[in-house]
């Protein structure tokens, strides 16, 4: 078999699963990434939905399957990916450019920015954070307002970002229902006398195990479910943040007063990303992420031959789908290979 | 008549075998939007009508859509056309053309009945 060079764009955890598994056949790796360590977003976060895991755990261990032989290449921005000779070749501010056989798109998604909800106040009221904001909190035992009060009540916001036609995104990003369940029950656990009340209009229990951390959520922890989206919220002179939405089940409109306001912030295509997807004319879906060659039948293959996509490059997922998808991806890489070699 | 302290109740259950969908169709004619509504009620948690009238523009819609026309006359009147739904609503629906359309075809119905 002839060895073959894959760059892969991302060095989340998408790129790091795809990297194991085309350099363990023997192919040479380049990994991009714009960070200063591997690991995207999961290094960012702390416990796992639905069992509450160590994010940290699955990031080791993906970092120690990878063999020492992959380039990493860290805080690098990649400038223009070009086609020549049957090769890509990858321009880096770095100085020497990368020449590889196949490009692996595993690039991944931002996180929705609040401010562009302004009527959901984040970046103006102290009080209202996002779920980002709320898992380093919880991380760093510092469960607290803005004031350095204990929160003794808290608002779930969810579908901040998602599901939202006057912000462009209509789709629904997946995984932030469930994880204003795992945090809320985080929350209970921290400091057991704040209520929590999670604002949802559908509650997707998708994955396995996720119904059962809602049920959890219910019955354990008395976390209550008011269905209605949020409308409003405004800061109260005690610095509380006023909800304003209507309780769909009662059929009535609704205020409370929190002491904090959480915004279940979505998924959109990272935005690091988008240069790259537009100078390769690669194909985009309504909802922006990367369309593949074919959503059921092709998920990793593009229309540019060569070029690939993993992760939620292609769409939000969780953790284990993004896994699958990026083994899904390194198949599809080497059986382009194989195409190539055939040809020859 | 003897009192024996109860009453026959009246049937609480929603009758969708007789469903009317006129009222639904030419309101998704006219206004097509209102399709794309989720129930989620960013509307009616906005309203300026709600707070002291039974008014929903959510409830509304539903009521639209299963063919309860009786309810959905007086309703419309609660409406002030204010508008803040519409700056709300996460599916785009043009509530104020919603109430306007309805208005328009109920008023012209009674006029007819007259």
């Amino acid at each position: 078999m002839l060895k073959r060079h894959v760059a892969i764009i991302g060095g989340g955890i998408s790129g790091l699963e795809a990297a194991r598994v085309l350099s363990k056949s023997g192919h040479e790796i380049t990994i991009f990434d714009a960070g200063e360590k591997l690991g995207g977003h999961v290094a960012q976060w702390d416990l796992l939905f639905p069992n509450m895991r160590k994010s940290s755990e699955i990031l080791t261990a993906l970092l120690n399957q990878l063999p020492k032989s992959i380039h990493i290449l860290s805080k690098t921005t990649i400038k223009n990916i070009e086609r020549f000779n049957g090769y890509y070749v990858i321009h880096s501010d770095r100085v020497e450019n990368v020449l590889a056989d196949a490009v692996l798109f595993a690039g991944g998604f931002d996180t929705f920015d609040a401010q562009r909800k302004e009527e959901y106040g984040y970046g103006i009221y102290d009080n209202v954070i996002t779920s980002i904001e709320l898992e380093n909190k919880i991380k760093d035992h510092r469960f607290i307002t803005a004031q350095g009060t204990k929160p003794k009540r808290v608002a779930m916001i969810h579908c901040v970002g998602s599901r939202d036609e006057k912000v462009c995104n209509n789709y629904c990003s997946r995984v932030c229902c469930v994880t204003a369940v795992k945090q809320a029950i985080e929350i209970k656990k921290t400091s057991p006398e704040t209520e929590v009340f999670c604002f949802y209009m559908d509650l997707r229990m998708f994955g396995r195990h996720f119904e059962e951390l809602y049920r959890e959520a219910q019955e354990k922890y008395g976390i209550q479910f008011i269905r209605g989206r949020l409308s409003e919220a405004s800061e109260a002179q005690d610095k509380t943040i006023i909800v304003k939405a209507e309780d769909t089940l009662l059929g009535k409109p609704l205020k409370m007063n929190v002491d904090l306001m959480v915004l279940m912030v979505g998924m959109e295509l990272s935005k690091a990303l988008v240069p790259l997807v537009e100078k390769m004319q690669l194909e985009v879906g309504d909802d922006r992420f990367i369309m593949p060659l074919d959503e059921q039948l092709y998920p990793n293959q593009t229309k540019k031959e060569g070029v690939f996509v993993a992760g939620t490059c292609t769409g939000p997922k969780n953790i284990p789908e993004t896994l699958n998808d990026a083994r899904s991806a390194a198949v599809s890489i080497m059986s382009y290979f194989d195409q190539l070699s055939n040809k020859n | 008549m003897s009192k024996f302290g109860f009453t026959i109740l009246k049937d609480q259950q929603l009758d969708y075998d007789n469903l009317s969908r006129d009222l639904a169709l030419h309101i998704q004619k006219t206004e097509p939007s209102i399709s794309s509504c989720m129930s989620c009620g960013s509307c009616a948690g906005s309203c300026s009508a709600s707070r002291f009238t039974q008014f929903s523009f959510r409830k509304l819609v539903i009521n639209i859509q299963r063919g309860n026309d009786k309810q959905i006359v007086n309703e419309i009147q609660k409406c002030m056309l204010c508008g803040k739904c519409m700056l709300v609503c996460p599916r785009g629906v043009n509530t104020r053309n919603v109430i306007y359309q309805l208005r328009k075809v109920l008023n012209e119905k009674k006029h007819h009945e007259v």
